[in-house]
This record gives C-alpha cells, structure tokens and sequence, in this order.
C-alpha cells in the first residue's frame, strides 16, 4: 500500500540517506531504527508529505503521493515531537478539534470514551496545560482511538509515558494492525508489539 | 469547508479564553489615537484636519502588534504540520486564520474607531465613512500581515522584521483609507477612494493567502 522508492533526504550540506526503500502492506509495521541524527524524524516528514524528498518517490496504492495527496492524507495520521495540543483548551476540544481537521466528524461519546480509555476520566474538561507531561501524551493517543486512518506515522510514540500507557498504545497498535492497518514508528527501544521490519538508517 | 469554520471557532475559543491579546491591541489603539489631541491641542479646525491620518496610523500599529503570533503559536505547537498535512487544502485554513485574526484584531477597531473620532471633531457623515474605510480596509491589512507573518515564521527577531516588510504594504490601505475620509471632509465624495480600497481587499482575498501557504510550507520544510 505505502511504498517508497529510492529516497534520498538532503539536509543542508548532509546526505542523510540514499537511496531508501521500504513498503508497507496491511496488518504490517515498520520500526525505523537509528542513531541521533540518522534521519528518523526526517523520513517520516518525507512520509507524511511535510517535506519533499531530493530524489525518489512514494507511493499510496500505487500512486505517487505528490499527485494524488487529497486520497493519502484522508488515510494517514502523523505525530511528530510536538503534540499538536492547545494549552489553553480541554483535551475534549482538543480531541474535536483534531477531528475537524483531519475531515471526520467526532462524537462526544467517541471522545469521552479514548479520553477514558488513556485514564483521562475526569481531566477531560480541564484546560491541557494544567496536565502532565505523560498524560499531555495520553490526550495525544487517544486521537489515535478516535481516528480511522489506515496508516498511522509515529515519531517517538512511546515517549513520556508510563507502564500502562505503553501497554495501552501498544495493545491500540496491534489492533490497528489487525484491523488491516499499517504503522510506522521510530523508537530507541525495543518494541513491546510483535512481528514488524526493522529500517535500518 | 469545516475545518476552516473549526479553525476559526477554535482561534475565537482561545481569544475568550485568554482576552488579554485582544483588549492589548485595543487598547494600544485607543491611547495612540487619544495621544494626539492631548498633545495637540483642541484646535478644532486642525484636528479635523489630521484625523484621518491618525486613526489609520493607529489601526496599522494596532493590527502590527498581533501580527507575528498569527501563526508563531500554531508553528511552536506543531498544529500547523497537522493544518498542512489535513485533507482539506492548506490555503483554506490559512483564509480561517486571516478571518479570525481580523474578527479578533480588526473588527473591534471598526467598532471603536467612531467613538476616537468624536475626539477630532469629526461630524456623523466622516464617522461613517471613516468605519467603512475601516471596514474594507481592516481585512486588507490582515490579509497583507499575513503574507508577512508566514515569511517571518520561525526567524529569530522576526517582528522587527515584520514590521519592515509588511509596514510598506500597507501604504495603499493608508492612502486611500484616510484619503476617503478626507475627501469626504473637503466635500469631494469618498466614493472613489472606496472603491480602490475595495478594489485591493478583493485582489488581496485573491491572491494572499495562497502567498502566505507558500510561505507557510517553506517555513515547515
């Protein structure tokens, strides 16, 4: 479904990677692997659309994303390092808000319950900057539980979080994948969800 | 279509939420344009006179002054990767950010610009003139600012910056705005300027907000 095709990602004056492929079909993961500096976050901006790359291609059911992007964009879900979350409003608003952008419509109940589900009962009408640091991630996922995106691209998702949360993330991985979805991570741990290639950088 | 509403409910929410950067620009309005006759003097003749130029002067500083976090907020957070990699085109959001920044920095200063100009002595017939120009040209400098705004995101001093380049653009606005108001005042008729006035808000709604997506999409490269 997700191919990409002799990439090669320019930094200012550095080369990151050359010549990369990779593929994804359904119910398949991809742990993107490497040191500080490799290239990780830069792949999945180029993944997500956010930046172009200097040569190569990627692909979504065939077509290059560059032409076709209104069809890959209903279908992806992106979390970079920064969370996307307003300080100022609840985690429901923001929830709803996240939705709005991304063309889907949210139910109330739909939110209460991701927001539940990461533990957050009870906080989902607090403003976010009053929250933790772990549970400012855990609003953060539990957009993943609201969204029917087929491909979710994870920048660190494992970051900042608790025991629970990660077995929670990982549980909502594994049946986003077996829901016929794909995932494509970084992570300097070891993964807690089975199967999966490694990408080397 | 409903990510632009989304977005523009949501950038009012925070507004309410936090008044200060809209009563700020208000009030930094107010007192520039009150400043004048203070120091002037009540000579009524010559306070009539400078009017125009000054409230537009002190609708220009004003807007300036919420300019640079248009988008700087988004930027930090990370909600404008998600605005750009949304379904709906980019330069439909960024046309509800320009109307929520003008609903939230523009349109209070339409609102208060009669109530400052009974300070100059301008009878009721310049007073509505003076709003309409405000009204055509408020959303001009919004649109403009924003051009401005998405270049000089992410550069380090950027609001100096700002100022330089977006200030120049504005001269169009200032000409034929205050020189509606004062054409009214001599007996000419505003119609002609308002036109023009109209004429570049309706060139701007064309063409900036694809300028500023194009700007906006540098900046997150």
């Amino acid at each position: 479904m997700l191919s990409a095709h002799g990439l090669t990602c320019v930094r200012g004056e550095r080369r990151l990677f050359a010549k990369l492929d990779l593929a994804v079909d359904a119910g398949e993961w991809l742990h993107v692997r490497g040191e500080n500096g490799a290239g990780k976050t830069s792949l999945l901006r180029l993944l997500a659309g956010l930046s172009q790359p200097a040569e190569g291609e990627i692909r979504w059911c065939g077509q290059s994303i560059k032409h076709a992007d209104s069809p890959y964009r209903q279908n992806l879900l992106f979390f970079g390092h920064h969370g996307a979350l307003k300080e100022d409003l609840t985690a429901l608003e923001n929830l709803s808000f996240a939705a709005a952008m991304d063309g889907a419509e949210l139910q109330e109940t739909n939110a209460l319950m991701a927001l539940y589900r990461f533990g957050l009962k009870g906080r989902e009408e607090l403003p976010v900057r009053v929250l933790s640091a772990g549970q400012k991630r855990r609003v953060m996922l539990a957009r993943l539980a609201t969204r029917r995106a087929k491909l979710w691209v994870l920048d660190e998702p494992f970051t900042a979080l608790d025991v629970k949360a990660v077995d929670l993330l990982s549980t909502l991985i594994q049946e986003h994948l077996a829901g016929g979805g794909m995932a494509v991570l970084t992570s300097h741990q070891t993964m807690p969800i089975p199967g999966g290639r490694v990408v080397q950088l | 279509m409903n990510a632009m509403w989304a977005i523009v409910r949501r950038d009012l929410l925070m507004v309410m939420r936090r008044k200060s950067e809209v009563l700020t620009a208000l009030f930094f309005f107010v007192i520039v344009s009150s400043l004048f006759p203070l120091g002037i003097g009540p000579e009524p003749a010559l306070l009539r006179k400078i009017a125009p130029g000054v409230l537009w002067v002190g609708a220009l500083l004003a807007t300036m002054l919420g300019l640079q976090r248009m988008f700087a907020a988004d930027h930090a957070d990370g909600t404008l990767e998600q605005m750009a990699i949304s379904p709906t085109p980019l330069v439909w959001l960024v046309v509800g950010k320009v109307a929520a920044h003008w609903l939230v920095s523009g349109l209070p200063l339409v609102l208060m610009a009669p109530v400052l100009g009974i300070q100059f002595d301008l009878d009721t017939g310049a007073l509505g003139v003076l709003m309409l120009a405000l009204l055509l040209g408020t959303p001009l400098l919004s649109l403009i600012g924003a051009i401005g705004a998405a270049l000089t995101l992410g550069v380090r001093g950027g609001g100096v910056l700002l100022s330089l380049l977006v200030l120049p653009l504005y001269v169009p606005a200032l000409i034929f705005g205050a020189g509606a108001v004062e054409s009214h005042i001599s007996g000419l008729g505003a119609g002609g300027h308002l036109s023009l006035l109209a004429a570049l808000l309706i060139m701007a709604a064309l063409f900036a907000p694809w300028a500023a997506t194009a700007a906006l999409r540098i900046a997150l490269e």
